[in-house]
Order: C-alpha cells, then structure tokens, then sequence
C-alpha cells in the first residue's frame, strides 16, 4: 500500500463536489478534470478542460477557483495549483486563482464585483430545476396544487432528486428541513401560494428544459473538442 | 422549396452566413482568438449528422459554389437571409461582413436578404456606417452580437443608451427586425452575459421594432420564454435548436419545442440553419418529419403541418415582406396565434 494514491484519490473525490455553476453538474461527470495529480511532497496539480475556447469567463473562473478550494483542504495536500487549458482567459483565470486575488482583481477593470451574486442566481434555478425533477412525479400520480401546496419536504419519499433540491436550498440559506414546504419561492423562501402552483410548475419545468438542452449542447461539444479530435 | 406527403413549404433561411475564418484573414496577435472562435463553431457542426461534418479547412473558408449547393440546389431554401458579425479585432476583413454578403447576394437577385449590423460603441462614424449600409443594401433588418470585443470592451447590453441611440436611428432608417445573438461576455464581466433582461426593456421602448432572439436566448431558454411571452414584439429565432439539438439530443429538443411552442407560440418562431455551422437539409428534412417522441408530452401544443410551414418559412416572410405564391400559403384558419391568456397569467406575478 503507498500512500500517494490514497492522497489522489481523496482530491478527486473533493473535485467531485465542484459543480459547473451553469449546469449544476459535478466537473467531475462532466470530463472537465482532465487530470488530477498529487506529488509525494503534497503538490496537487489538477488540469480542467472546458466544452469550448470561449466559455463564459466568470463560471469558468468559479470552476477553477472552486477546484482550488476543494483539492487544498485535502489531507496530504501541501499546495495545490488548478490550471485552465485552452481557453480565452486562461492566463487571467490562472494566475488570479493561484494569487487568490479574487474575480476583480483578476480581470481588473473589467469587472465590478466578486461572484458570489452570480453563484446565487445560478443556484436558484438549479432550485427551481429540481423542483421539477420532485414535483413532476407527483402530478403525473395526479396530485393537485391544494395537496402540493401543503405537502412539506418531509411528506416527499426520499429519492436522489429531493436531497439534490434539499441541499441547493441549503446552500441558498433557504429553508431545507422536514417541516420547510415544498414549494418556495427561490428569490425569498416563502411558501407558493396554491392559486401560483400551476404557473410556479410551468417556470420550473421550463428551467429545467433549459439547463438540460444546455448540458446537452455543453456536453456534445466537449466530446467533438476532445474526443473526436484526439 | 420542400414538399413532403403533398404539402408544399416554403423555406426561409432566417440566420445564415458567409464567413471567412481562414488563417488568411486572421489579424496578426490576434491569431489565438480567431482560431478559437472558428474551432468552436466547428464544435457546434459536430451536434449535426455525421455525414454533413466539413473538415476544418472547409469550415473556415466555403466557396460561394458550395453555399449556394448546400442552400438552394440541396438545400430547399427559398430566400436566405445574411446575418453579418464582424468580429475585427480577430478577422482582418470581418468575419462575415454586410458587403461580402452582398457581393454574394448582388449575384442572385431575389435570394437572399442581405441585413447589416451596427456596434453601439462606434459613436457617431458607427452610425454614419449603419446609414450607409442601409441605403447601399437596402437593409431591413441588423444583427447585433452582444459580445462582441471592441476597443478594450467585451460587450454591451442593448439598453445601454447608446444602443438607444443606434436603435432609435435604425428604426427611422427603415430598419424593422433586429436579431440579438447573446455571448460570453460583456461589461462588467461579472454578470451573466447571457442574460436578455436587456432586449425586454429594448423591446418594449422600441415597440415598432421586432425582437428576433436568435439561438432562444441559449443558455437562457427560461428568461427568453418568461420575456417572449410579455413582449409581442418579441421572437424565437431557432438557429442552434434546431441543428445543435434535433439530431444529437432529440429528447431535449422536444422538451425545448414543447416549452417554445408553448411560452412563445407557434406564430413567432423562425426557422435559422446557421449555415455554415449546419446545412439547411437534413434541419429541414427533419423539422418536417418531427413530432414530440412520446405521451410524455401530452400537454405541450400540439405540432400541426401549419406550424411547420410557419416555422420553416411563413413566419420569417412576413417579417421581411416577402412575397409567398399562393401556393405555400395557409388557409385563413390554420394555426393558433400565441395565447394570450398565457401571457396574462405570466405578466400577473
């Protein structure tokens, strides 16, 4: 037994909590950790790899920085540096993240603010997304907006889905526990009133549509950049 | 023109381009950005069939031979309209610019539509060129690239008041369509520059003005149908939807014309190949084959010959005055227009 693999593997299992802001997927499921290494000395180097040279800048630098966090609180990681191959802003995002300079810093003058807003944004329509990947198979069983405006999380069978929801709650300091209501509004937490239920259902559908046709699309052209050409 | 099981459609190509990204044209420095921007193009052709990929060389320099095989002879497209992006910090000529499309476009009269662009940040000599444009073309319609770099800058919105200022002069030039391509970037970097929060306060200042949001706001299909649906004057220009999700991802294309046909209606939906990124055949083809795949969406508008030939053709025609023979025309009643009361419930909350 040596030690080294065990330190490694320990790092990818932290890159596996990084999720792609956008498409609210681990990086790992995702093939943008393109390697992760850690040396005897506890020198992790870990490479992402992203579905296009001009990805957006401010989610590819949350990846990065994002990576950077996860892998240098493992055990056995001395340091650790996150390097961003093939893209735009690489150098920026790289250099920024290495520094711990933050977003503003690294890309000074072109942005106003950290990222963090951006992040929250994102996180709720993972929220509303899940709402739907949860309440679909209950109005397909024909529960109807009164039954689905009292039912709370606890009243929801446990599936991989609902503690997917429960934590992207969480992570929005939204109420997440058995007695929180199902359905909130993400932007406040407060409860969905029964006579908004069919419409709240309709946008949460339709972001969940969204970010799916995107992972599609992000996915399809990750594997024609790197598989096809390779 | 496609005619399939005796119905007959007529095909407008609302998003096409003639572009030349060869290393020919790069500008020196700069060489890194448009090789990036041609290699990503060349990602979104490998969502399409197999046998329609080009190898790379093609993809960064066609012929006006293949375009107008791959369109028109193979293609079945009726009128296909230029939609330029300059992008010259990268291209020394421009990408794809208003007179390279017509040098084309002068060449087969009654093809093409040939639109041009204007960059808000251009101040005065941008505006002089947009007029210019407009008189020497004929424009009637602009396509704007939000993130497009200039100058140090890495985009705008289209309520910044100097796109007002543009857009106010585009509508007393004539100009009736702007199509608004949303991409990575944007001032400040911070914000999602995706977002079209911008094109809702344009559209509804400018009213006259119709909205094309070409790709359905891709990444942002929810924003764009919570906004199409409070703004008449605002359409779905399918470019990408068709060709990136059709064939590679044919659940969620359902999934994505399901919500389109039901957020934004049937009515203000265009066809847009995106050529050279994907041939207009197989979309086409295709498109007229489609139907939802299962029970599974049972509640979403149903899809009718009628929306096909909207969508492929009819649509896009009305919104540049071209003329549609008798032939390829709806009856009176066909199709549904947008729902209304759909609106109403959205614009409640």
């Amino acid at each position: 037994m040596t030690l080294l693999p065990t330190v490694e593997g320990a790092a990818w299992a932290a890159l596996e909590t990084v999720r792609d802001p956008e498409l609210d997927e681990p990086i790992t499921t995702l093939g943008f950790v393109g390697s992760c290494t850690v040396s005897a000395g506890g020198q992790a180097t870990v490479r992402l790899r992203l579905p296009t040279y001009f990805c957006a800048p401010n989610f590819a630098y949350l990846m990065v920085a994002d990576a950077y966090d996860a892998v240098i609180k493992v055990d056995g990681v001395r340091a650790a540096q996150v390097i961003l191959a093939d893209h735009f802003a690489s150098d920026q995002i790289n250099a920024g993240v290495a520094a711990q300079a933050g977003f503003v810093a690294s890309f000074d003058g072109e942005a106003v603010a950290e990222l963090g807003d951006l992040r929250a944004q994102f996180l709720r329509k993972a929220v509303m997304a899940g709402t739907d990947q949860v309440c679909r198979p209950l109005v397909d069983a024909g529960a109807t907006p009164a039954e689905l405006s009292a039912l709370t999380l606890g009243d929801v069978p446990s599936s991989p889905e609902l503690g997917r929801l429960r934590q992207r709650r969480a992570e929005l300091g939204l109420p997440a526990r058995d007695d929180a209501p199902l359905l909130i509004h993400p932007e406040t937490g407060e409860r969905v009133a029964t006579e908004s239920i069919p419409l709240h259902l309709r946008r949460a559908r339709v972001t969940r549509a969204g970010i799916e046709a995107n992972t599609s699309i992000c996915s399809g052209m990750f594997t024609f950049r790197y598989q096809e050409s390779s | 023109m496609y005619a399939k099981d005796g119905e007959k459609y007529f095909i407008v190509d609302s998003h096409m381009h003639y572009w030349n990204a060869a290393p020919d044209n790069w500008v020196p420095g700069a060489e890194q950005y448009a090789k990036g921007w041609i290699e990503c193009f060349h990602a979104y052709q490998g969502l399409g069939p197999k046998e329609t990929h080009w190898p790379i060389e093609k993809f960064q320099k066609y012929s006006e031979d293949d375009l107008m095989k791959d369109v028109f002879e193979d293609g079945y497209v009726d009128v296909a309209v230029f939609q330029p992006t300059y992008l010259k910090e990268w291209y020394k000529e421009g990408f794809n610019t208003t007179e390279r499309n017509a040098a084309l476009g002068d060449k087969h009269p009654g093809m093409f539509v040939a639109n041009t662009r204007f960059d808000p940040r251009d101040g005065d000599l941008g505006l002089e060129e947009l007029r210019r444009n407009v008189e020497r073309y004929g424009s009637k319609g602009v396509k704007l690239y939000t993130a497009e770099w200039n100058n140090g800058s890495r985009g705008y919105k289209l309520s910044d008041p100097a796109a007002y200022r543009y857009l106010a002069t585009a509508q007393e030039l004539g100009i009736k369509n702007i199509h608004v391509h949303k991409g990575p970037t944007i001032w400040p970097l911070d914000k999602d520059a995706f977002d079209v929060s911008d094109v809702d306060h344009a559209a509804t200042d400018f009213p006259e003005l119709n909205f094309i949001v070409e790709h359905v706001g891709l990444p942002r299909i929810e924003d764009f149908c919570f906004m199409a649906t409070q703004e008449p004057n605002v359409y779905a220009g399918l470019s990408v939807v068709i060709g990136g999700l059709m064939h590679a991802r044919p659940k969620f294309f359902a999934k994505v014309m399901g919500e389109l046909l039901f957020w934004v209606g049937e009515d203000k939906m265009t066809f847009g190949s995106d050529y050279g990124i994907w041939e207009p055949r197989w979309q086409v083809e295709g498109f007229v084959d489609w139907d939802y795949p299962s029970d599974e969406f049972s509640d979403f508008p149903r899809v009718t010959t009628a929306t096909k030939k909207k969508i492929l053709g009819l649509n896009a025609a009305k919104l540049y005055d071209i003329k549609v023979p008798a032939e390829f025309q709806l009856p009176a009643e066909a199709g549904t227009p947008a729902a209304k009361d759909d609106a109403a419930l959205v614009s409640g909350t």
